[in-house]
Formats: C-alpha cells, structure tokens, sequence
C-alpha cells in the first residue's frame, strides 16, 4: 500500500511544506501588525512572480502529501485493491492540484 | 476465579464461562491446561516448552497478547475475571489455537535469511561484540517468534499485506550481519507495498514483546537505511 517511492515522496514533499508553512505563518503575523485589508494583500501578491512561486510549491507539495496521506487512511479502512488506491490517490492529488492552483492564480496573477 | 475462553473456529464462536480454582504462582497457561484436564479436554489450545524460549503459547489476555506460560494469573487478574482468546490478526483453526502460516510466510517474504559471503573453506570471520552492526542486531535476536507484536500491531489489523513486525526486525537482524552478502536484498524486500515503510510508529510491538524488544527500532533502521539506498540508486 505504501512502498519506498511514495514514502519518499511524501517525506520529501513534508520537507517543501515544513518552512513554507512557516514563511506563511510569520508573513501574515509581520503584515497584519499595523491593519492591512484585502484590497492590499492583492496589491502586493497579484503580479508577483515570488508569491506565485512560494504558494506555487506548496500547493504542488501539498497536493502530493495529502493525496498520499489520505491513501493510507482509506487504504486501512476500506481495505481498498491496490489499483483502486493508485487511481484514488491520483484523483485526489488532480483534485488538490486544481484547487490549490486556482487559488494561487487568483492571488498572483494579474 | 471467572474464566471466559474464547471456543469456536475461523467461522464462529463465543466465549464460554469456567469456575477455575486459584492457586500460588498459578500461570495463564495453568489455568488453560487445568480446564482442559478438568473441565472440558475437547479444549483446543498450543504450547510446548513451558519456560518462554518456544514462543508457541501466545493468546490474548484480557484483550492483550501475553506470552501465557510466563505470565502470572494474579498479575493480570481483573477482580477475579479473566478472559483469555486466540492471537489477534491470525487465523483461528479451533479454540485458542491460530494459523501462523501468515505470520511465518512472512518472514520469508521479509527476506529474514542468511546470504552467505564465504564458503566453508574459508576461515571463519571474527565479529567484535560491540562493532555497531552486532549491537544493533543482538538488539533484535532474541525473538522467539511469539507472534505477540503481530497480534498487537493494528498496521497488520488495517493492512493485511503488512510483514508485521517480527519478521521485519528479522530483516533489520541480517541486514546488520557484516556475514551476510545480499543487504539490497532485504532492503528491497521491505520496501513492497507490505513493506516497513507502511509502519504508524504506534509502538504496540514494543510495549507488548514478551523479551522486551523493540521491533519499532528496528522497522525505524530499515526506514533509514531504505531511504538512504533510495537516494544511492539515483546517483
């Protein structure tokens, strides 16, 4: 069900998020220090080709984290084939991957 | 004392009440062996060495895997209740008795055997007692194949496939052999989708392991060490 290639994939996508999460926790605690409204976080993150990169990789290790995360989790409890679990980990992954992508283009893009 | 015995196959079966008297230094195994001499001899159950080297008489006590022919009625009495079923995650075949052709099938899978790097005309190689490879596999050498970690692991309860982890510290045992010549074996071996790296670090096979070994350390060096070969392969 979890073999060496995806729980290294999930270790090293663990690895991308673990400062990244970090960046994001302590940007938004600097930036709302003196108010800060919508309107101007998007002024600052649309067109920004550093944002779209910072929140780019993360949703694309977030995407294959979770994915890999939520195949174990399924995997014990259903006791899904092993086909099944490649095709539900897949989904989830396109899932998360649009989701997140939307996102991020949102904020960044112009 | 209130015995409830777990009597049934793989189909079915309930558990059946026994008045069983108390007695000093009175075992599990005791208590089993005297309903079965007293009570009811069509009573199926396993043991054979009586002193903990076999590893044939496990069964879940009170809901946990104990090794029954060390462990102490007054121990692990609840009142005066007492509640003694198969191994858990193993086939029943009848009573108390399981099929462990599951949990020994899978130490071949885990590749738990010797590769040898000489031949009998060579002299034989000295191992110092404290090089770090001898260490970490006397940590794990003294198992008697219990099958008590197995029982207690809910990695093999969720995944059916998982090697578990005696077979598993087996491995981690002949991939610290400096004898053995086949590490990559092993490491490929554990690395299936059955493989060490589907362990949630629970930690039941530790807490439960009659020997008081640590099959969790060992699945966590072959986590390692498979890691490590992953990242060697695609140089």
């Amino acid at each position: 069900m979890l073999g060496l290639r995806l729980y290294m994939l999930q270790r090293l996508s663990a690895l991308i998020m673990a400062p990244l999460t970090l960046g994001h926790l302590a940007v938004m605690i600097y930036a709302i220090q003196g108010g800060l409204t919508a309107a101007e976080i998007l002024g600052r993150t649309h067109g920004s080709v550093l944002w779209f990169l910072f929140y780019g990789s993360f949703v694309l290790a977030v995407s294959v984290h979770a994915a890999i995360g939520l195949r174990v989790i399924t995997s014990e409890i259903l006791k899904l084939g092993e086909s099944s679990l490649d095709l539900l980990t897949w989904a989830l992954a396109l899932f998360f991957l649009f989701m997140g992508a939307r996102a991020v283009m949102a904020v960044t893009l112009l | 004392m209130d015995v409830s015995v777990w009597r049934g196959d793989e189909h079915a079966g309930e558990f059946e009440h026994f008045k069983v008297p108390m007695q000093e230094s009175q075992t599990i195994l005791d208590v089993v062996s005297w309903i079965q001499q007293n009570q009811d001899p069509t009573l199926t159950y396993r043991y054979a060495c009586r002193v903990g080297m076999c590893g044939s008489c496990a069964m879940m006590v009170n809901g946990v895997p104990r090794w029954t022919c060390r462990t102490h009625v007054k121990k692990v009495l609840d009142g005066d209740k007492l509640e003694v079923a198969p191994l858990r995650n193993l086939p029943v075949i009848k009573d108390l008795a399981t099929d462990m052709d599951p949990f020994f099938d899978k130490w071949v899978q885990a590749e738990g055997l010797h590769h040898p790097s000489k031949t009998r005309h060579d002299a034989i190689e000295p191992i110092l007692h404290d090089s770090p490879g001898r260490e970490a596999a006397s940590a794990g050498i003294e198992c008697i194949n219990c099958s008590a970690c197995y029982a207690a692991c809910d990695t093999v309860a969720g995944n059916p496939h998982y090697l578990g982890p005696a077979a598993l510290q087996r491995a981690w045992t002949v991939y610290n052999d400096s004898k053995d010549a086949d590490k990559q074996s092993v490491l490929d071996a554990v690395s299936g989708a059955g493989g060490c790296h589907n362990c949630h670090t629970q930690g039941s096979c530790a807490v439960y392991c009659p020997n008081d070994l640590s099959p969790m350390n060992a699945i966590a060096g072959l986590k390692r060490a498979s890691a490590a070969s992953f990242f060697k392969r695609r140089k």
